[in-house]
């Protein structure tokens, strides 16, 4: 394909997303990926589970699999262990990874299967619209955390790389570039490859804790992250590391024995 | 040409489902199923087949349906407390028109129950046991050599009407260790293919759309929600729901006729035992020992859709006589079809009716 916006079906559209919703922006980093790798959509498969996020595959034209909430994984692990000439990519949430399919998300990254993982995390249940989930920071606002959230987050990508991932990468719906070539990163890397993608959700979340509009939410976001060479640094030397942010970029790439990998 | 062997309940199971080409088991372990996993797991990388122990019931279905879209005949084995944890897996499957093949070992129930002890209480469970409207088909062996051929038969089933398959064995079969003459081959009847071009979910008479395989240009998209005809969402279109569900339905429904499987001794019988599973064992030695024309016996081999014709083939019977190893599940659904009085025979605990017992019975309605 000559252009990432070949592989969008478009007598889908208009979609169902949000006007400044963030989930298009990871679904064009993805798909622009896919395309670098030269890949044709007869040999690629999307898989999701169940939320906003997992909406992607439906606006995609391979073959795909919409699934039920938190079971996208091991729907994936079936389809790459039988085709693993196959390439399968996953679209999830953090609800949809992290809460219902924690369970399934650490045994993947333990058996280190040949799957992407593209997390679309707006620490917020989107779809059902506004609930915390496990990703909603301490002290926000949801529907389910009226107070202010009293449970502490996960941290999705330290999750991934302690349960065995052997490509872990974490950017933000502002980062598009970096974004992309993480996620070409995993589509290279055999086993599992995790990347976290943080996104906005202004419906569920902004409007309930002053980020009004999408624009403000993405600033927070570039505001609040920081380059993983320089949370290193200040990790290295002993400085205190700013609870109210978060570091991206590259967590692991390394080669443990995988699974589902098509022989050469 | 067949060969004799001498095979516990559950290996005769994964053998006929080898033998029917089953490449993809996804499991995890539970009493009283666990040898059919076990298994499977010897058997299936000899063969460039894949077995995989998941991390539990939920995501064991959930990749027997991911195999299934690439075309693979894939199943799973389990007992009650994962049979539950698959349930919204199976409405999915359902829903999808996923062929896949679920061997039930049933144990005693509710809850963790009674491991190591037969039961038929889930019976109605695989019928109903999803959310919403569907039908599905269940299968009833009652001996080791039934185990391997309505194993087989199971993924022919699942193939050609595009629905979950149920194997509904129970522990006693399971583990009881029989004579059983191996075919060299089984019949195998295929998956038919969806044609190129074709909407991928518009189904011809018999309600059954061609499958379009993964990985084969068709550009399906897959979803649990309502959808047309294309594959696309429309899940707020009553009309849409409307068809796709009673089309769902009907698939299955209206090819009880062509599916049924079922044996019938004596049809003049008076007193008729309706029956499926192990307690058909007990049956038929009843009707042995009774030697007595009034009294027959239906046996299901297919229990679900259910063959309500069946119970009319018996024009003299004054009753249906329903021994289950569960409190009526089965005698419930008989009684819908027939205006004879159905008297279900309950058997709880693991132990399955006597010939005596039975026959006792029998004889007060004689
Ligand atoms: C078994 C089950 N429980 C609950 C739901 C309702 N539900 C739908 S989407 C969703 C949360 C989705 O959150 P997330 O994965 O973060 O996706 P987002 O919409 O934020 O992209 C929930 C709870 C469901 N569909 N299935
Ligand atoms: S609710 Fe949030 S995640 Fe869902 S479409 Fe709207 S902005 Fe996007
Ligand atoms: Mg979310």
């Amino acid at each position: 394909m000559k252009d990432f916006r070949e592989w969008l079906r478009e007598d889908r559209m208009p979609h169902i997303y949000c006007t400044g919703c963030g989930n298009g922006t990871v679904i064009n980093c993805t798909l622009n990926a896919v395309n670098q790798m030269g890949w044709e959509p007869e040999n690629t498969v999307f898989i999701s589970g169940i939320g906003c996020s997992s909406r992607a595959p439906g606006y995609i034209i391979t073959d795909s699999l919409h699934t039920t909430h938190g079971r996208a994984i091991p729907f994936a692990t079936g389809v790459k262990l039988c085709r693993p000439d196959l390439h399968v990519v996953v679209f999830t949430g953090d609800g949809d990874l992290a809460a219902i399919g924690g369970n399934h998300f650490i045994h993947a990254c333990r058996r280190n299967i040949d799957l992407t993982v593209v997390c679309m995390n707006n620490y917020i249940y989107g779809m059902t619209g506004g609930q915390g989930s496990p990703c909603t920071p301490l002290g926000a606002i949801s529907t389910t955390t009226p107070y202010g959230c009293d449970e502490a987050p996960f941290d999705l990508a330290s999750l991934a790389t302690a349960a065995g991932a052997n490509y872990v990468s974490r950017w933000t719906s502002y980062h598009v570039k970096e974004l992309t070539r993480a996620v070409k990163a995993g589509l290279e890397t055999p086993g599992l490859s995790f990347i976290e993608a943080m996104v906005q959700c202004p419906t569920g979340y902004g409007r309930r804790n002053k980020l009004r509009d999408a624009r403000l939410m993405v600033q927070w976001m570039r505001d609040h992250s920081v380059l993983m060479k320089k949370w290193k640094q200040m990790e290295a030397e002993g400085r205190p590391l700013p609870e109210d942010k978060f570091p991206v970029g590259e967590f692991v790439r390394r080669h443990r024995p995988a699974m589902g990998v098509p022989e050469e | 040409m067949t060969r004799l062997e001498f095979w516990q309940g559950n290996i005769a199971c994964a053998e006929g489902a080898l033998a029917a080409g089953c490449r993809f088991f996804g499991g995890y372990p539970i009493t009283p199923s666990t040898e059919v996993a076990e298994h499977m797991a010897r058997r299936l990388p000899k063969i460039g087949g894949v077995f995989v122990q998941m991390e539990d019931e939920l995501a064991s279905i959930a990749s027997v349906i991911g195999a299934s879209w690439t075309g693979t005949r894939s199943m799973t084995a389990t007992s009650g407390p994962g049979f539950s944890l698959m349930m919204e897996n199976i409405g999915y499957a359902i829903m999808t028109e996923t062929p896949c093949v679920i061997v039930n070992v049933q144990r005693g129930g509710p809850s963790t129950g009674q491991p190591t002890r037969a039961s038929q209480g889930d019976m109605m469970q695989c019928r109903f046991g999803s959310h919403g409207d569907s039908s599905i088909i269940a299968v009833s062996p009652a001996s080791v050599q039934e185990m391997y051929e309505l194993t087989a038969k199971a993924f022919n089933l699942a193939d050609r009407y595009r629905v979950p398959t149920f194997v509904m064995a129970d522990e006693i079969i399971a583990h009881m260790r029989e004579r059983i003459e191996v075919p060299d081959t089984v019949e195998i009847v295929e998956r038919r293919q969806l044609e190129k071009g074709a909407l991928p979910f518009a189904a011809g008479e018999d309600g059954v759309p061609g499958f379009p395989t993964f990985g084969q240009g068709h550009g399906v998209h897959v979803t649990g929600l309502t959808h047309d005809e294309r594959g696309y969402p429309s899940s707020t279109d009553p009309g849409v729901h409307d068809r796709l569900v009673r089309r769902l339905v009907g698939k299955v429904e209206e090819a009880r006729h062509e599916m049924a499987d079922y044996e019938v001794t004596n049809p003049d019988a008076e007193v008729v035992f309706v029956s499926y599973g192990s307690p058909a064992r007990s049956v038929k030695q009843t009707v042995r020992d009774m030697d007595d024309e009034r009294v027959g016996s239906l046996r299901l081999r297919v229990v679900w859709p259910f063959p309500d014709f069946a119970l009319h083939e018996f024009k003299n019977a004054r009753v249906f006589l329903v021994p289950e190893l569960n409190l009526g599940q089965i005698a419930r659904e008989a009684a819908r079809h027939t205006a004879v009085p159905v008297v279900p025979i309950p058997e709880l605990g693991g132990e399955l009716h006597t010939p005596a017992q039975l026959a006792e019975i029998a004889e007060g309605y004689l």
